[in-house]
């Protein structure tokens, strides 16, 4: 049934709807209206679930690695700076291959302080082992939450669903919520591989030489490349199921487009509308919204973009000394494929710059104006700066 | 697509009232999507949030620049703020107050409208004496001004979502929708 939701509600009824039996987090704006649903439902039996209150993001992280070995389903959220305090213990989650799912509200690393939507968090965790979705819309929030446990734990890998502050998290906007027969049909409770039992004990996390370690990352990459398999198989599932589907890659009006945008988060919708407009002026625009980034979809990001003349990828995001960080993983994702287009990288919308339908047309346009880029990134609606004396 | 901005200090409904007109509107049909401005929220602080109504999905996410139409639930933040910043021509100006504001030339480019929905609130026990909570009073005056969506659906949104004693909200909000006065020369849109 569709209701109006908030984004952040989205997020906390597909975690009810999950049946998590353990959910931690350390408050954070933005992620903090999830953590506040999620301590609501734990407190009056809305879900059957244990809230652990923990003292720091690293805490938290360490609390859920100790539950899901313990054999449950769990769920955590944050933002920003929570996510990069975590980090140690990012990798610990993958590497011990637990299937923890975490909604991740994108905020701007500080300083400058600054609460507001900026990509650069959850990217900058690229290399954690963690599969990483990037949602447009709160029914998309929803729909990959409950995909992401599903994919968790067919491959063992954690799995992070990233949306943007504000533009996503604090609106409200209507949503199909499914039913709980309908989610149960389409995710069977969790059985762990492995689990903590004093009946049959064994020892987690020992010493690995450098005789088996090797194999170990292998099995690691190994499974990466499964989720990319299993992912469409998983949304054949859910499109049975609710009718609907998103695509690791969603290639949109890209067969016959001369420039093709790259985009991901609530800047592709805002693009569509720009899409809807410019081909109404004539204009072959096509876009390529990347969902899934991590395991990185190669193959569909060249099939979207094969036919494209000219490449325009927009990242709310930097990678200091180098480039948009999207834009790296298109470089990289054409570099050996053959008479590929080339790459205009664009950064907008940092610290949460509102990218608007005349900054995308201004993309648009600057990119059909020159042949080649004009440099490795151009940064959009930066203003005049004096340092003073 | 109609934009709608609302503007009130923190602690006053804002949010809430915006959040209910859009749950009010998607009863009556529509597709919405509403959001508050995202800084930093403080108790008596101006407040903004935004509404957005369309007959298809709403793809456009960015801030509100240019409202069609914008309500005002504090009368106090006319002297502070343009409230009429961005409004398009022919958009419409909703203020809680018991008459007329000062300077209405300021309004002239715009149908403008007021209700006084803190007596409103206040006579119907809504928030304390100081501080009525006006939100609810508002919503009846927003159905009215702007002819949608009906002042049932704004009544179901009310009841849906208010926590404690929603009917004392309801009895505000109707008599809102009535109380509603319109600068002379302008009549409402239904």
């Amino acid at each position: 049934m569709k209701q109006v939701l908030e984004g952040s509600q989205a997020v906390a009824e597909a975690v009810r709807l999950a049946g998590v039996q353990v959910v931690s987090a350390y408050p954070i704006t933005p992620q903090t209206h999830i953590v506040e649903i999620l301590s609501d439902y734990c407190a009056t039996g809305k879900m059957n679930a244990k809230f652990l209150r923990v003292e720091s993001e690293h805490s938290c992280m360490a609390a859920l690695i100790g539950a899901q070995s313990a054999g449950v389903r769990t769920f955590t959220a944050t933002s920003g700076q929570g996510l990069a305090l975590m980090h140690e213990l990012l990798h610990w989650a993958s590497g011990a291959r637990l299937p923890i799912v975490m909604a991740e509200v994108n905020r701007a690393l500080a300083p400058g302080w600054n609460i507001w939507v900026d990509q650069t968090d959850t990217l900058a965790q690229r290399d954690t082992g963690w599969i990483q979705f990037y949602c447009e819309d709160s029914q998309e929030v929803i729909d990959t939450t409950l995909q992401a446990y599903k994919l968790a734990e067919s491959v063992a890998l954690p799995v992070m669903v990233v949306l943007d502050a504000f533009f996503l998290s604090h609106t409200y906007e209507p949503v199909d919520v499914p039913s709980q027969e309908e989610v149960d049909r389409f995710l069977p409770p969790y059985e762990a591989r492995f689990e903590l039992d004093t009946k049959n004990p064994c020892s987690f996390g020992p010493l690995v030489p450098p005789a088996v370690y090797m194999e170990m990352r292998h099995d690691m990459a190994a499974a990466m490349d499964t989720a990319l398999a299993t992912f469409p198989v998983i949304e054949d599932e859910f499109a049975a199921l609710f009718g609907r589907r998103y695509g690791a890659v969603e290639a949109i009006a890209c067969d016959d487009a001369e420039i093709v945008f790259v985009t991901s988060g609530t800047i592709t919708s805002t693009a569509r509308l720009v899409l809807e407009n410019l081909r109404g002026r004539g204009e072959k625009l096509g876009i390529a919204k990347i969902k899934l980034f991590r395991p990185f979809p190669v193959d569909e990001v060249r099939k979207a973009l094969k036919g494209a003349k000219k490449i325009a990828v927009i990242d709310r995001n930097f990678s200091f000394g180098a480039s948009g960080i999207f834009a790296q993983e298109i470089r990289a994702a054409l570099c050996n494929a053959p008479d590929h287009a080339p790459v205009f990288g664009y950064i907008a919308g940092i610290g949460g710059r509102d990218v608007t339908p005349e900054v995308l047309e201004e993309i648009y346009w600057k990119t059909k104006h020159n042949a080649l880029p004009e440099r490795e990134s151009v940064w959009i609606g930066l203003q005049e700066v004096s340092h003073g004396s | 697509m109609l934009e709608i901005r609302f503007h009130g200090r923190g602690g006053q409904g804002t949010v809430v009232a915006t959040i209910l007109m859009s749950k009010a509107f998607f009863r009556a049909g529509y597709q919405v999507q509403s959001f508050p401005f995202f800084g930093v929220e403080r108790r008596g602080a101006p407040v903004e949030a935004y509404l957005r109504l369309d007959r298809q999905k709403i793809l456009l996410r960015t801030n509100v620049y240019n409202p069609d139409h914008v309500v005002v639930l504090d009368k106090t933040l006319l002297t502070s703020i343009d409230v009429t910043r961005g409004i398009k021509p022919g958009g419409s100006v909703l203020i809680n107050s018991p008459a007329a504001p000062e300077h209405v030339e300021a309004f002239s480019r715009f149908r403008l409208a007021w209700v006084d929905a803190s007596r409103i609130a206040m006579t119907n026990q809504i928030g304390s004496r100081t501080h009525p909570i006006v939100n609810t009073s508002m919503m009846g005056a927003v159905a009215r001004v702007l002819g949608m969506p009906p002042l049932e659906d704004v009544v179901a949104a009310i009841r849906d979502e208010v926590p404690g004693d929603a009917e004392r909200n309801v009895t505000a909000a109707r008599e809102a929708f009535e109380a509603v006065r319109f600068a002379e020369a302008v009549k409402p849109a239904a």
